[in-house]
């Protein structure tokens, strides 16, 4: 796609042309610095060099192609979001989590200074019209996980056409009854949006299409317990990144072609560190696209990231969904069931993640876990402490880090992170 | 046995100390400036130690111009340099100029559970420096004129900005000078205090860094810490000597 195509393209979206390149120089320099540096890549990796360099271009065009073909584009922030009924209507779900710091005084006009970088990020790449996803979608979900979200979005409901999901916060019968009439809601704005009835016969194949990528993912997930690690958790990071933006299908593909180059890798004995390298699982809050800041510090601090448990990893891809029922309310309650497993911050008591944790490290073969809490989500900031109770009782090492998207604290997070490491080995 | 050099790049201070056979043979302090690396040049100028380890927040750059040097973290350093002075210590408190840190110690000046401050340098010997600045003193003096101070307000603010409201506020209500200074020492033995607990404070404590010659936040500490407080001669020279053994040990 040439560059005359590109600007067509953002400037039919109304993006913000000037501070949108600004926005793709830095992004491209990033990613340079931390992906690009790397040794021992995987030769499968050209696939995520290839898709972040078209991230806002071949993507985008594919999409707006798609609409041309009368598709709809459905966006998310949040892993609740069941992708089987979005696919099902025949629509695009692409995932809007934003990783940058973007709009920022923009944002604060309209959430509180005391938000965190996730949400400030996704309002300010809205007023500053920078996403183009963003502005591809017909409609967007929110749903009730935070309070930061769930009030953000009765603002950002101003700026875009919502559609608002409610997620229980305990794991009740009652509260399962609430989940299974929202999956309902939301499949008949589906059906309303597109215009296409959601059938047993289009949900059953949008389910197996879903569950195929969770399943690569969990491939890759189990190829990492390998010592030397095959794969960088930056690269694995980004693979879970892009699952919420490329084609299914495609993605599914593209995985499985990476996996099977990551089990001769394994087969051979060769990785992206030495043997006996300390490995991290790195848990708690979403990395989005560009958030590399945090892996980036561990893997230059003598360590590699085995495994991710955020919802940009293990969160979204460890439960299928059954594929057993024939009928659509079977399949409703088969979507009900899955999706009421995740172990979100947002639960209570949600006892669940912290044996999830212990049980992930022990699977990675991980010899510590570093929980990143992302600054005022208060969530996963009650839980660091809570993870880190597990951690002693299980006898994991464990370092919890509290930051944002702001490169300030670098310096300061690399010493406690090398401290960690130097402890491990 | 050669020599063995251990360079600490603080955010406040350069401290260097070489080791030759189990001693000290020299130990130099230079300002850090807002030249470190010229700084570092002026160190060096009759020669480069045979090896080094460096430590603190501007390792990295001591590096770029001996690239043979080793890094070590700051954390691990000061373990190993009070361990190996007090052997007994059981928990570290290292207040440098912009960092403050907890570390249980293991056997051997191993590092068990830490905790450290984020971002902000609240707590740190930069706070201290800057609201003795307020008062125009030097840190020596306002830590002498916090040691007469004998019914410190509480000063609940550990921002650098907001401490200076509230000890103009307090100045306005009549409260004394050394009063106002007791106070400003006692919120940071207090927020020292409870970055120990998260580490499990456990007896003897040792405390190092910049800020332990001060006198008045270590009378401070050893209350709060409710026994024993350990002190080397030069506190602040830990960092560099836990480097230097370090090294020896690696390279032995």
């Amino acid at each position: 796609m040439s560059d005359a195509a590109h600007k067509a393209m953002w400037e039919k979206l109304d993006l913000d042309l000037e501070a949108h390149d600004g926005l793709l120089a830095v992004l491209g320099k990033f990613y340079g610095d931390i992906y690009l540096s790397q040794e021992g890549r995987l030769k499968g990796a050209e696939y995520l060099d290839f898709v972040l360099s078209e991230v806002h271009g071949l993507r985008i065009k594919e999409i707006q192609d798609a609409k041309a073909a009368g598709k709809k584009v459905v966006g998310t922030f949040c892993v609740f979001v069941p992708e089987e009924l979005t696919l099902a209507a025949g629509a695009v779900q692409v995932g809007l989590c934003a990783g940058a710091k973007a709009g920022t005084e923009l944002a604060e006009t309209l959430v509180p200074r005391g938000t965190c970088d996730l949400i400030k990020s996704f309002v300010g790449f809205k007023l500053a019209r920078l996403c183009p996803y963003t502005e591809s979608c017909d409609l967007i979900v929110g749903e009730t996980t935070c309070d930061g979200k769930k009030k953000a979005y009765e603002a950002f409901s101003q700026l875009a056409n919502m559609h608002i999901m409610e997620v229980p916060q305990c794991k009740a019968p009652c509260d399962m009854t609430l989940f299974r009439s929202e999956l309902v809601r939301y499949k008949e704005a589906l059906e309303k949006l597109t215009g296409n009835a959601i059938t047993a016969a289009s949900l059953a194949e949008a389910t197996t299409i879903v569950n195929a990528k969770r399943r690569a993912l969990q491939r890759l997930s189990a190829l990492r317990a390998a010592d030397p690690a095959p794969i960088s958790g930056r690269d694995a990071l980004l693979i879970n990144q892009i699952s919420f933006y490329d084609d299914p299908v495609r993605f599914t593909a593209k995985i499985n072609e990476l996996c099977d180059e990551i089990e001769a890798r394994v087969a051979a004995g060769e990785g992206v560190a030495p043997k006996k390298t300390p490995r991290l699982l790195l848990a708690g809050c979403p990395m989005a696209v560009p958030n590399w800041k945090l892996p980036y510090l561990i893997e230059s601090s003598g360590a590699v990231i085995v495994g991710e448990e955020s919802c940009i990893g293990e969160r979204n891809t460890r439960d299928l969904t059954d594929e057993t029922p024939a009928d659509l309310d079977g399949m409703l309650d088969a979507l009900a069931a899955r999706y009421m497993q995740i172990d979100c911050a947002c639960f209570t008591p949600n006892t669940e993640r912290l044996d999830n944790i212990a049980a992930l490290a022990k699977r990675l073969n991980a010899d510590g876990v570093v929980h990143y809490g992302l600054l005022f989500c208060q969530p996963y900031s009650h839980e660091a402490m809570k993870v880190g109770k597990a951690m002693a009782a299980a006898g994991i090492p464990y370092l919890t880090i509290e930051t944002d998207y702001g490169m300030e604290d670098a310096g300061q997070l690399k010493t406690r992170v090398e401290a960690f490491v130097e402890t491990l080995a | 046995m050669s020599e063995v050099a251990g360079l600490d790049v603080g955010s406040r201070a350069i401290k260097l100390v070489v080791r030759r056979r189990e001693e000290v043979v020299l130990s130099r302090r230079l300002p850090t400036t807002f030249d470190p690396a010229g700084q570092l040049r002026e160190l060096f100028a009759n020669g480069l130690p045979e090896r080094l380890a460096v430590t603190g927040y501007g390792r990295e750059l001591a590096r770029e111009f001996y690239p043979q040097a080793r890094t070590v973290t700051e954390i691990k350093a000061h373990a190993l340099g009070a361990g190996s002075l007090f052997p007994q210590a059981a928990t570290l408190l290292d207040i440098g100029g912009q960092d403050t840190k907890a570390i249980a110690l293991l056997p051997g000046g191993r590092v068990g559970r830490f905790e450290m401050n984020d971002r902000c340098a609240a707590g740190t010997g930069k706070f201290l420096e800057y609201v003795a600045t307020a008062f125009g003193l030097s840190v020596e003096a306002f830590a002498a004129l916090a040691l007469t101070g004998d019914d410190p307000p509480l000063i609940s603010s550990m921002c650098t900005v907001f401490a200076e409201t509230e000890a103009t506020t307090l100045m306005a209500r009549g409260v004394s000078q050394a009063n106002i200074a007791l106070g400003l020492h006692k919120a940071v033995a207090g927020r020292t205090l409870a970055m120990l607990g998260r580490v499990g404070l456990t007896a003897p404590v040792v405390f190092v860094g910049g800020v332990a010659k001060n006198p008045c936040l270590v009378r401070l500490v050893a209350e709060a810490v409710g026994g024993e407080l350990l002190v080397p001669e030069s506190p602040d020279m830990t960092g560099a000597l836990g480097a230097a053994l370090w090294l020896a040990a690696e390279t032995a």
